[in-house]
């Protein structure tokens, strides 16, 4: 599915959010899981008291889907998030994880999502192998299976030979690569990541942009990546261009160019958020 | 989600904590040594100053230390709880609080979870001072050791419940002293845990009046009754009913519908 829109952020972004909800009930009826998309987010609005920190933003994934949530510091990004793996609930609108509302059936809808967060979050005096053991555990696992799958997602991260070390001695690219491998044990099929990639070296960087993609290429992993470096964003990928906590722009990337009547990805972006920044 | 889900989570989430304490060796001797100091060293100093009369557990005059041993336990459970606030807040901080959050497993379930965590590292805590204190004079009966296990689950509970729902409410690692200073410290000393209640109401009626509402008064007194082969059903109540509020309220602190924890969210 391919549709784009660089809609005006006041005027015509309830027209553009009707069509999308009405598509995205149709997709996400019936039997959860079968034909639902990986994610559904539809008329979603929250805020904190006076705030208004998400206002009606819609989008959604399909399977195998690599989009790029951009958006500055504060455009609303963590909100989306924290929304999305249910650290609070959201006001208006809903949230479907194939299929099931997030509001209405938390153990399936989180059952099914890998996140990798913004701050580090091992355990620094656990070794890299109690920490994914202590995450297989919180969801369920049995642990001669955690034991065979966290050998494979570590094997997979290229750290086999720092299993048993502890997590503070890792690098902090090390660290990151072994929050996918955790996010990734109770095999998901949709991984988010925020901001994944701050603080890391270009190397480091790399090696999370194509493990990534390698996983929604070969094993149909839907993931969404919130960033707000536009060096991310290649022109394979989805982009969500999200401003003040509305949505500006989406798309596959040469389609967002274009609408923008820009050059890059970079132009793009800029002429949308610019005209609207102080 | 099937039941045997359940006990996996729960028990990976006390193989953590477990994990967490004994690697953090400082914290296991700081553990032991606070309420050994009291033991050894304030017990002996006011054990001259302070009478004990028979009162119950107690069937002839005791010494202080063995007065004031429930209470040290007492202590150890009260730190313990609120050690593990503290590595809540800063497993927030940290964001590791997010990885617990985010497990299929309903939120009241993983707080329990937590709650029976930071109890067992309590429990173990309390029986190596019983050790440690046996050879120092203080010496329940046999079967003392066996009965006071209930009542440092229960009592251990009600504190950890508290801790939760402290830990809902503050926001940062450096409120943790306040915690001290408004949580423990209170607690502790508005309670029986260093002087029988009658002479605190000999010195002071309104002190008494809120020893007697300090639902740490009641935890130390079940342990003192349990440790000696009694059973105290005021006290047990009393431990029982703040531990339903107490969880009422943690769970509330973290509900991601009306909890405190969405309010602090918009102020961050």
């Amino acid at each position: 599915m391919a549709y784009c829109d660089v809609v005006g952020h006041e005027a015509v972004k309830g027209a553009t959010v009707d069509l999308k909800t009405d598509a995205s009930d149709r997709r996400s009826t019936g039997s959860p899981d079968s034909e639902a998309l990986p994610l559904v987010v539809a008329g979603l609005s929250h805020a904190f008291g006076e705030r208004q920190a998400l206002d009606d933003v819609s989008f959604e994934l399909n399977r195998g889907d690599r989009t790029m949530l951009l958006g500055l510091n504060g455009a609303g990004k963590t909100t989306l998030f924290s929304l999305i793996t249910r650290l609070y609930n959201h006001r208006g609108g809903s949230i479907r994880i194939f299929g099931w509302e997030i509001k209405q059936k938390p153990s399936e809808a989180l059952a099914r999502l890998g996140v990798v967060f913004q701050l580090p979050t091992l355990d620094p005096d656990l070794s890299v192998t109690q920490n994914l053991s202590y995450h297989a555990a919180l969801h369920g696992l049995p642990p001669r299976e955690a034991a065979v799958r966290i050998r494979r997602e570590i094997e997979r991260v290229g750290l086999t030979d720092r299993m048993h070390e502890k997590a503070r001695t890792l690098s902090g690219g090390q660290r990151r690569r072994v929050e996918i491998a955790r996010a990734l044990i109770h095999r998901p099929k949709m991984l988010l990541l925020d901001e994944p990639t701050v603080g890391l070296d270009i190397a480091s960087r790399q090696f999370l942009l194509d493990h990534v993609r390698m996983l929604c290429r070969e094993e149909g992993l839907a993931a969404l990546w919130a960033t707000h470096l536009i060096d991310e964003v290649d022109s394979a990928a989805r982009v969500i261009v999200l401003h003040r906590g509305g949505i500006l722009a989406q798309g596959p990337v040469p389609d967002v160019i274009r609408q923008a009547n820009a050059a890059s990805i970079r132009e793009a972006f800029d002429k949308l958020t610019g005209g609207r920044s102080e | 989600m099937r039941p045997i889900h359940y006990y996996r989570c729960m028990r990976g989430i006390v193989w953590r904590e477990g994990l967490r304490f004994l690697n953090q060796r400082g914290r296991f001797v700081a553990a032991l040594v606070r309420p050994l100091v009291w033991l050894v060293i304030f017990a002996a100093g006011f054990r001259f100053v302070l009478g004990v009369s028979i009162i119950p557990p107690y069937q002839t005059y005791i010494p202080y230390e063995e007065y004031i041993a429930p209470g040290l336990i007492g202590m150890i459970q009260l730190f313990q709880a609120m050690q593990s606030t503290l590595s809540m807040v800063w497993d927030r901080e940290m964001g590791s609080m997010r990885t617990l959050l985010v497990s299929p497993l309903p939120r009241w379930y993983l707080l329990v979870s937590k709650m029976v965590a930071t109890v067992a590292v309590a429990v173990l805590q309390s029986y190596v001072f019983l050790g440690i204190a046996y050879f120092w004079g203080i010496q329940p009966p046999p079967i003392g050791y066996l009965t006071v296990l209930p009542a440092l689950i229960l009592s251990g509970m009600m504190l950890s419940a508290l801790g939760l729902f402290i830990s809902s409410a503050i926001r940062q690692l450096e409120n943790f002293a306040g915690v001290m200073n408004f949580v423990i410290f209170p607690m502790f000393f508005a309670s029986s845990a260093l002087y029988p209640l009658w002479t605190v109401r000999e010195a002071n009626q309104k002190l008494y009046y809120v020893c007697m509402v300090n639902p740490f008064t009641h935890a130390v007194e079940l342990v003192r009754f349990a440790l000696y082969e009694q059973f105290n059903a005021k006290a047990c109540a009393v431990v029982a009913g703040a531990l339903f509020v107490f969880m009422a309220l943690a769970i509330l602190g973290y509900d991601p519908g009306r909890g405190l924890i969405v309010r602090r969210a918009g102020a961050e």
